[in-house]
């Protein structure tokens, strides 16, 4: 089976955000691969290895930096990898922009399906799956949490988290699969993988190469911080009990919800 | 283009509380509202979106309809956005709304932005805020062009009863069915009288310091005391230890809720946690060490164990309600 899992390198969890103008304070930040991308990652390879045969293409768009988050997935075991490295275009990219991008890159590859994670966590938007798979003409199923595919490779049938429960979906291939936390285990790089991946074919290309002229369709004005929350209260009290009385009272008289 | 159009869900044969909300917060934006409402057997329920602002109500209603299939539902809506031809296009960024929207909006050829907690107008255009970086920033985000295509989280606006009785319309929509390729072979949704946790408006959450799953029962208990729009929820220690199903996982990696009030017990706050639940309204930590961070971001703290407060809480609520 061949794949393509489309990445995006995105500031650690941890990492503390400063922001300045429409945008963040880049200096400084760890930068690592969207953790949902990993379970996209993982999927591809397991397909790849349950077939024994086929490839994993890694799509990513972004600046520079981005090669690091491509050469992981090619140390998890990607076969090669395209790297959109354009840092305007980046810059301004809204997913829609994003999905053009990917879109563009994609059209040159063999694929019987793309993988991709469900939202990148930086600006959380979890368009891209939907609106890559519309201008590639393909259908997408997001939320997936387990995949299977017939042997033939005509179809897929997969399980989807809908609210409150899930959702058991057929679809013929090429199609977009967007990865859900459970959907598998993520693999750590291993060290030969990790030298083997300094090896790998990454074509490197910019949005105008590829014909992507896009603009963004939306844009950001201004980043701004959370306000800083009051100081929150302590409930004072001599034990348990007595906290807990206050704070029934509190949620009574003053939060009125009760 | 003018207006707004709303796409308005039904799940277990109701309106969701968020496509209420939307309709309300339309209404106050102003302009006409229109609202699309897809579905099988919905026709019925077109009247109460008037109540909450709808001036016409276009209903798409037909056995094809009975499961959410992104492929129809994007052609249905569609055509009924071509025929109102809005400026602003709003939906409840549910699970559903989720994967519907982006959809929608490419097929227009437009843009969308996602989870927004505020929407404010500024000319023509609607200026909408939505947090980034797990809800360490918030973006100010708008639309080049129209339709300015906005999902909403649930809970970021209140319903409000207007006046006047809207029109209901049945849409004619046909449907490409050679394009519908997914199919629903089954679904399976767990049958529960408690709202999801992303529509609840008041969740008692648990986390390790729960100590075993069979704990959670007293979380259920306080929840239960709160009335029907109460659920439990659970930090990702307590869902890795088995004690929870992933469903109930609030935070990065599972669900972003935004209740009227979040009850955290024995969670100490780790930042993708409170990526999750951070929007709430009111958050009130329950949790033995003085130092954990939820205190930073709680509105009420209660520095005790949890073992000895919980239940303290509950025989308390309960004289309370007498
Ligand atoms: C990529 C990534 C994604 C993640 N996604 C999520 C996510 O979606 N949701 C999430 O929750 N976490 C997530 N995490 C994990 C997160 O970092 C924390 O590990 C997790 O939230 C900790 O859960 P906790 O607060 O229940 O446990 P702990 O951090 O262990 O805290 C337990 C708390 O209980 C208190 N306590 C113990 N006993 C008692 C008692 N008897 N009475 C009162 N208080 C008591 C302790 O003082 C402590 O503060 C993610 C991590 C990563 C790296």
């Amino acid at each position: 089976m061949n794949t393509v899992v489309c990445i995006k390198q995105v500031p650690d969890t941890e990492t503390l955000i400063k922001v300045q103008g429409a945008g963040i304070v880049t200096e400084g930040i760890k930068w690592v691969m969207n953790p949902y991308d990993e379970f996209a990652v993982e999927e591809a390879l397991r397909q790849k290895e349950k077939m024994k045969a086929g490839s994993v293409a890694i799509v990513s768009l972004g600046p520079d930096r981005g090669i690091e988050a491509i050469r992981t997935g090619l140390a998890m075991g990607a076969d090669t990898a395209v790297h959109v490295n354009d840092a305007a275009y980046y810059d301004k990219a809204d997913p829609y922009a994003t999905a053009a991008a990917l879109a563009a890159a994609i059209k040159g590859l063999q694929y019987d399906a793309i993988f991709m994670g469900k939202q990148a966590i930086d600006d959380d938007a979890a368009q891209v799956p939907a609106m890559l798979a519309e201008m590639l003409g393909i259908p997408a199923i997001t939320m997936v949490v387990k995949f299977e595919v017939a042997a033939d490779k005509s179809t897929a049938t997969v399980t989807r988290e809908i609210e409150g429960g899930q959702a058991v979906v057929e679809v013929p291939l090429p199609a977009v699969f967007s990865a859900q936390k459970g959907l598998n285990e993520p693999r750590y790089a291993s060290l030969p993988g990790i030298m083997k991946a300094k090896k790998k074919p990454v074509d490197v290309k910019t949005a105008a190469d590829l014909g992507a002229s896009e603009g963004p369709k939306t844009v950001v004005k201004e980043m701004t911080l959370p306000p800083a929350r009051q100081a929150g209260k302590v409930i004072a009290g001599d034990d348990a009990a007595a906290k807990a009385k206050e704070l029934a009272r509190i949620l009574h008289e003053e939060v009125k919800i009760v | 283009m003018a207006g707004t159009l709303i796409y308005a869900e039904v799940q277990k044969g109701e309106i969701k509380k968020g496509s209420f909300e939307v309709t309300s917060k339309a209404k106050e934006l102003g302009g006409d509202v229109a609202v699309c409402l897809i579905g099988k057997g919905v026709e019925g329920l077109a009247s109460q979106l008037a109540k909450y602002g709808a001036d016409k109500v276009y209903v798409v209603d037909g056995p094809e309809y009975e499961n959410y299939v992104t492929e129809a539902y994007v052609q249905a809506f569609k055509q009924v956005a071509d025929t109102v031809s809005p400026a602003v296009i709003l939906a409840s960024a549910t699970a559903q709304g989720k994967d519907l929207v982006p959809a929608v909006a490419a097929r227009l050829g437009v843009g969308a932005i996602s989870d927004c907690v505020d929407l404010k107008k500024e000319g023509d255009k609607v200026v909408a805020k939505r947090p980034v970086y797990a809800g360490k920033a918030y973006a100010m985000v708008e639309a080049v062009a129209d339709p300015q295509v906005i999902a909403v989280r649930p809970n970021s606006f209140a319903v409000k009863e207007v006046a006047g009785a809207g029109a209901v319309e049945k849409a004619a929509v046909s449907l490409d069915a050679s394009k519908i390729k997914a199919v629903v072979k089954s679904i399976e949704v767990a049958q529960t009288d408690e709202p999801d946790q992303t529509e609840a408006e008041i969740i008692v959450s648990g986390g390790r310091g729960m100590k075993g799953p069979e704990n959670f029962k007293m979380l259920e208990d306080l929840a239960k005391l709160f009335g029907p729009t109460a659920t439990t929820g659970a930090s990702r220690a307590a869902v890795d230890a088995g004690w929870r199903e992933h469903s109930y996982q609030v935070g990065q990696t599972g669900k972003t809720v935004s209740p009227n009030l979040y009850i955290a017990c024995g969670i100490s706050g780790a930042i993708q946690h409170l990526a999750g639940m951070g929007t709430s309204k009111v958050i009130v930590a329950i949790n033995k060490d003085a130092e954990a961070p939820i205190f930073q971001k709680a509105d009420y703290g209660v520095v005790d164990d949890l073992f000895n407060v919980v239940p303290a809480l509950i025989s308390e609520i309960q004289k309370v309600k007498g």
